[in-house]
């Protein structure tokens, strides 16, 4: 029994050591410091006191804190900017976040925190599962909700939710309607990582749509989480098969890997990505010159020189220290979407949340908004985005845009 | 009438229990629920019933499993899996009772399974091993594609093409994506029931010939060996209630979110530490410590949320604090005589 008395308690020590590193180790601590009561700090009450109540939700502490506090804070900027441009339909605009730590659970209790709060409209949740789980509450509470990021296909699954970014899927689609439109190629190589719901679904759909497309695929090879760092078996294939484009439906970590190892073998297709490939310049050791003439699909760069993605930039930048990714970007547009919607149907915030869900749900469809993410989007009634795809080279270090 | 003292201390379990339930009801009747709360109900039921478990394990048979997340985690996918392929088969009522008995089923059969090799070893070794076995559940899972169409079931462990599904076809469990669309079947009515109905179990196994049998191989293997006492049978029964009982929170689980995944968060080691915290703070071996202590640690970060960040911070320290004011022999003593001046000098007697 003493045995057992020391196990247990080396266990438990171990166990409150890790909560409490789990605790302290916040790699986004300095994007929240000025955000500790945003309810109190967008409070302004207009002339007769009602104000619209939105709420976000994303995970602002763990691993993924990342995209959370991007999202929230985009969110917290554009409320911020709309409140000081004079508010929607005339009523100002109270903002509210809150964390769940990348788990589905504390989703659903920070959906319920913010429903006490008072929220008529959600923003969120950040990630798909999450954006799931909570659909299901949002469903039967009727209350609208416009997540900016959550691009697994169920997300969107009830009448109440809509997506700013595009779905997993049409990621795949799209990229093969760019490929085909543009005559990038006659022959395309694939590699994918087969481990990943994001990558085999985008490879996937991809496939379907490039069936009756005016290039073919020539290889198609998968890699998993677990053996990926050589790369040369299926970049061997693609050459052998005489591919002149390779189509990288995966995240930049090893997207770089790939355009390493392809230099050494000299092999020098046209290299495609998608939205994940987004951060490929920031890699650790990479030599960014092998990155040339690389082409993504993503909805954001924050290179671009149109005016609004440049004042967007420096906002965030001045007020969070950091440069906007393209979940910030979602979530910016996603608020100046629910403004438009709003401003569409001159719904008043002393409507009930259901009556403003109905509203929205009808102007969804009926609206067509310009943002960062794209110039013209337009939404289904399934709550998917119609928007025409960004597609930027990478030349001299930095996003180009490709048209 | 006469009623020995351990009966009477199961009922104030039982008694807490209900109370606790008819408090939450009333408030709930009565408007003075806050949907925050509300939502945190059937999660408190969940993590009490497998701290429960997790007591039977730890502190009345005496063996450290850290890997009772893996019970809960083949409980809840199990019935998930049946309750979407039957969502629109059966009405919910019998469906989710026939989910509960899958689920428990298969988690006491992987209980059982998993006890014939680990139970021969002790201590650290078996700790480490039911460490093992949660990740091996959960890495498993992760792997799994299942789907069904107009032919029947499809099954790869490659990825969701390689199960050419018509395209009527419906995916059951995803890969890393896991189940989503499980119907909601879970209240608090039932958590409250399958708590109950768990420790009734549990209570009066500990009370009975088979619990004395369990409670002394704990305390001195090989004398309970040498007075004729079935080692490694009362092992067995033990363990395999004890992932029973975890299966039917995994059933709760599953059915009370729509998104089901097998990742470390919900069902890896930090989770199984997390419901062991829950057990030592409430007392190894103390099942109604257990239910406290469950309650209260997973309500306390949720009520921390106005302090944001902080709230991480604040939990690790009530957790010492917490430990601290149960288990330090300084303050057990000073506990004693406080109380001892309260009235409650017989007690103290009968402890001393």
């Amino acid at each position: 029994m003493k045995k057992f008395n020391k196990v247990i308690s080396a266990f438990m020590t171990s166990a409150m050591v890790t909560a409490m590193l789990a605790g302290c180790t916040d790699p986004a601590s300095t994007a929240t410091t000025n955000s500790q009561e945003p309810a109190q700090a967008t409070e302004s009450s207009s002339d007769n006191g009602a104000t619209f109540k939105i709420g976000a939700i994303g995970p602002l502490t763990g691993g993924a804190a990342v995209y959370g506090n991007a999202v929230c804070n985009a969110a917290e900027l554009a409320v911020e900017e709309i409140n000081a441009a004079g508010g929607i339909n005339g009523y100002q605009v109270e903002y509210s976040k809150e964390d769940d730590e990348l788990n589905a659970e504390k989703s659903v209790n920070a959906y319920n925190t913010l429903k006490d709060w008072g929220m008529q409209i959600l923003v969120g949740s950040t990630t798909s599962a999450c954006s799931i789980a909570v659909s299901e509450n949002t469903k039967a509470d009727n209350m609208f909700q416009l997540t900016p990021s959550g691009s697994a296909e169920e997300c969107v699954k009830y009448d109440n939710v809509f997506r700013v970014c595009f779905s997993d899927p049409n990621q795949g689609i799209a990229s093969a309607q760019y490929i085909a439109d543009h005559n990038l190629a006659t022959k395309v190589g694939i590699i994918y990582d087969s481990s990943d719901v994001y990558s085999s679904g985008i490879c996937q759909k991809f496939t379907e749509e490039a069936k009756d497309k005016n290039f073919e695929i020539v290889s198609s090879e998968a890699f998993t989480a677990d053996n990926a760092t050589d790369f040369s078996v299926q970049l061997q294939k693609a050459k052998d098969a005489g591919a002149d484009l390779v189509f990288l439906p995966i995240y930049y970590q090893a997207a770089s890997l790939i355009l390493t190892q392809a230099n050494t073998m000299d092999y020098k297709p046209v290299f495609f990505g998608v939205d994940g490939m987004d951060g490929i310049l920031s890699v650790e050791n990479f030599d960014t010159k092998l990155a040339e003439g690389v082409m993504l699909l993503t909805p954001f760069a924050a290179d671009a020189k149109d005016d609004l993605t440049v004042n967007f930039v420096k906002n965030y930048q001045e007020k969070y220290g950091e440069v906007p990714n393209q979940f910030a970007a979602d979530a910016y547009d996603a608020v100046y979407i629910i403004k438009q919607a709003l401003e569409a149907k001159s719904v008043t915030p002393d409507m009930s949340t259901s009556d403003i869900c109905e509203a929205l749900k009808g102007a969804m469809t009926e609206i067509e908004a310009s943002g960062l993410t794209s110039a013209k989007m337009t939404w289904e009634a399934s709550g998917e985005p119609n928007k025409e795809p960004k597609a930027v080279v990478i030349k001299e270090g930095a996003y180009v845009s490709a048209e | 009438m006469h009623m020995d003292k351990k009966t009477k201390d199961n009922l104030i379990t039982y008694g807490i229990v209900i109370a606790a339930f008819l408090v939450v009801e009333v408030l709930a009747m009565t408007g003075k629920l806050s949907s925050h709360m509300g939502g945190l109900l059937v999660p408190m039921t969940y993590y009490a019933i497998i701290a429960v478990a997790l007591n039977l394990c730890v502190g009345i048979l005496g063996e450290l499993s850290i890997g009772h997340c893996g019970f809960m985690c083949i409980g809840a996918f199990t019935s998930a899996t049946f309750s979407k392929v039957m969502a629109d088969k059966i009405p919910s009522g019998p469906r989710f009772f026939i989910a509960f008995i899958i689920g428990i089923a298969v988690a006491a059969l992987f209980g059982f399974l998993i006890g014939i090799p680990v139970l021969r070893l002790k201590g650290d070794y078996l700790a480490i091993v039911t460490l093992a076995f949660g990740e091996i559940i959960k890495n498993v899972i992760n792997a799994f594609y299942i789907g069904v169409d107009s032919k029947g079931f499809h099954f790869s462990m490659e990825n969701q093409m390689a199960l050419n599904l018509e395209s009527d076809g419906t995916m059951i469990i995803n890969g890393a994506m896991g189940i989503t669309g499980t119907p909601k079947d879970a209240n608090f009515m039932i958590g409250i029931g399958v708590l109950l109905i768990s420790l009734v179990i549990v209570l009066n196994l500990i009370n009975s010939r088979d619990g004395r049998a369990i409670m002394a191989i704990r305390d001195n293997h090989i004398a309970a060996e040498a007075s004729g006492i079935n080692v490694t049978r009362y092992k067995m029964l033990a363990f395999t209630i004890s992932a029973a009982i975890a299966g039917s929170a995994g059933v709760l689980y599953s059915h009370n979110i729509t998104t089901l995944t097998a990742s470390s968060q919900y069902f890896g080691y930090n989770a199984s530490i997390m419901i062991l915290v829950y057990v030592v703070l409430g007392g190894i071996g103390n099942i109604r410590g257990s239910v406290v202590a469950a309650c209260i640690l997973y309500l306390l970060p949720e009520l921390l949320r106005g302090l944001n960040k902080y709230r991480m911070l604040i939990y690790s320290i009530v957790l010492i604090v917490m430990m601290i004011v149960n288990w330090s022999p300084k303050v057990i003593e000073w506990r004693k005589r406080t109380f001892a001046n309260f009235g409650f000098k017989k007690k103290v007697k009968v402890v001393k």
